[in-house]
């Protein structure tokens, strides 16, 4: 018996959550939350691959222990979308072939809405700088890329 | 990954833990390169003290042309702040440039210095800034210059009862121009090989001060008196600017490891110092 427990915001709804206080917030999410769309990849901070939002900022999941979550809003993957649709950005990756094993794009997507959140018309360079602490091996970033400019685009329309 | 666990909310609940027996014992601030080690097995301390919530140390101030920021300052936000563009340039481009967005959102500034690393990206910066470190106890406060607080390689003078709360510089005069250029094997997340940055003031079209520093070249940053005094009193002309970095290449000490060579490190650092040069020019 070595657990803390935490109450914070996940994805809009407040969760109160026991683990061990060396879990990483990514292993609660994956092993006491059942959301296993953030991955654990290198679990140094080096892949993005487990990147959350917290406080509305980019973090890697694998650094951060649960105590320190205490009070805070997290979003995940899971909660990026409205109701039953795909967020613009899920979308926009399917539409531009942006996937291909798929598993950097939690991820990704997570620190490309964090850019969108704060610059709804970025620039090639701020995209490329948003998302260059998420490694991906398959696809060369370009499509990638090309989906965030695509879902930047869509969601300035529909502001309109 | 094991350890027990305590969460202080305010220095002197911190310090009053720190001065107690606390071999085992670890200071939690961002986790950038703590829960690494603890990850990778480098180090496996009994316990964590989690100074992350500790709110008073996460002013960024300006009293009388000083600036002083609190030991949790993230990356992050000083990439971001407009105080600090103005009057600490070097600094705001080196955390600019630190780790990941992902990393720069946790890591602080004080976790950078306290790892001591040579390659630590901040640490050139507040180098040429004149940057006083200041390290709390039960006993009172120290106050260190920053070249006597890093002393060796991963190695600062803190003691194990100390805290660091806060790193405090002169903000730069308004002549004063500055910057911050480093090397790795890509622009994210890589630990660089070799970084400079200077603070020069110019008048009359004439250099009139120079503070140069190299990261990731010897077993601390280092200064480089030789290059700074030959440039006062010259105008940065390319031959000038080319001579500076000649000597500068000389001043560079660096050693040869997994991540590059002494010779091609010794020798970006003066070309790095004169990118930086060429662009105070325009």
């Amino acid at each position: 018996m070595n657990e803390t427990t935490v109450k914070f915001i996940l994805n809009g709804e407040e969760v109160s959550v026991s683990a061990p206080p060396w879990f990483t917030l990514l292993r609660l999410l994956r092993e006491r939350l059942g959301l296993t769309g953030s991955k654990p990849g290198c679990e140094r901070g080096e892949c993005g691959a487990c990147t959350v939002l917290l406080d509305g900022e980019p973090v890697t999941s694998c650094l951060v222990l649960v105590p320190q979550v205490e009070g805070r809003n997290v979003q995940t993957i899971e909660g990026i979308s409205e109701g039953d649709g795909l967020h613009p950005l899920q979308q926009a990756f399917i539409d531009e072939s942006a996937v291909q094993c798929g598993y950097c794009i939690p991820g990704m997507i997570m620190s490309a809405k964090a850019l969108l959140d704060k610059n709804d018309s970025p620039t090639r360079d701020e995209i490329k700088r948003a998302i260059s602490g998420n490694l991906c091996r398959c696809t060369g970033y370009a499509k990638i890329i090309r989906a965030v400019e695509v879902a930047a685009e869509r969601m300035r329309e529909d502001e309109i | 990954m094991k350890f027990n666990y305590q969460k202080v909310n305010t220095v002197s609940e911190a310090l009053e833990v720190l001065s107690g027996n606390n071999e085992t014992l670890k200071i939690l601030a961002g986790g950038t390169d703590l829960l690494v080690m603890i990850q990778e097995n480098l180090i496996s301390p009994g316990e964590l003290l989690d100074i992350s919530g500790i709110e008073e140390l996460k002013g960024i101030e300006e009293d009388e042309g000083r600036i002083r920021l609190g030991a949790l300052v993230t990356h992050g936000r000083i990439a971001e702040s407009s105080l600090l563009r103005e009057k600490a340039l070097p600094l705001v481009e080196s955390c600019t440039e630190v780790g990941s967005p992902q990393i720069r959102n946790l890591g602080t500034i004080g976790g950078n210095l306290v790892m001591a690393s040579p390659s630590g990206d901040s640490l050139p910066a507040l180098y040429v800034l004149g940057a006083e470190v200041i390290l709390a106890s039960n006993e009172g406060e120290r106050v260190l210059p920053i070249e006597d607080f890093l002393v060796g390689v991963k190695k600062s003078a803190i003691r194990p009862d100390e805290l660091l709360v806060a790193i405090s510089f002169p903000g730069m005069s308004a002549e004063a121009r500055g910057f911050f250029k480093k090397l790795g094997q890509r622009k994210a997340l890589a630990i660089s090989k070799v970084s400079a940055a200077a603070v020069i003031s110019c008048l009359d079209g004439v250099v009139a001060s120079a503070r140069i520093a190299l990261g990731a070249v010897a077993t601390t940053v280092i200064r480089t008196p030789r290059t700074e005094s030959f440039l006062v009193g010259q105008a940065l002309t390319p031959e000038v600017i080319s001579e500076a970095a000649r000597i500068c290449s000389e001043e560079s000490r660096a050693i040869t490891d997994i991540r590059s060579t002494a010779g091609y490190r010794d020798e970006m650092a003066g070309l790095l110092l004169a990118r930086g040069l060429e662009e105070l020019k325009d």
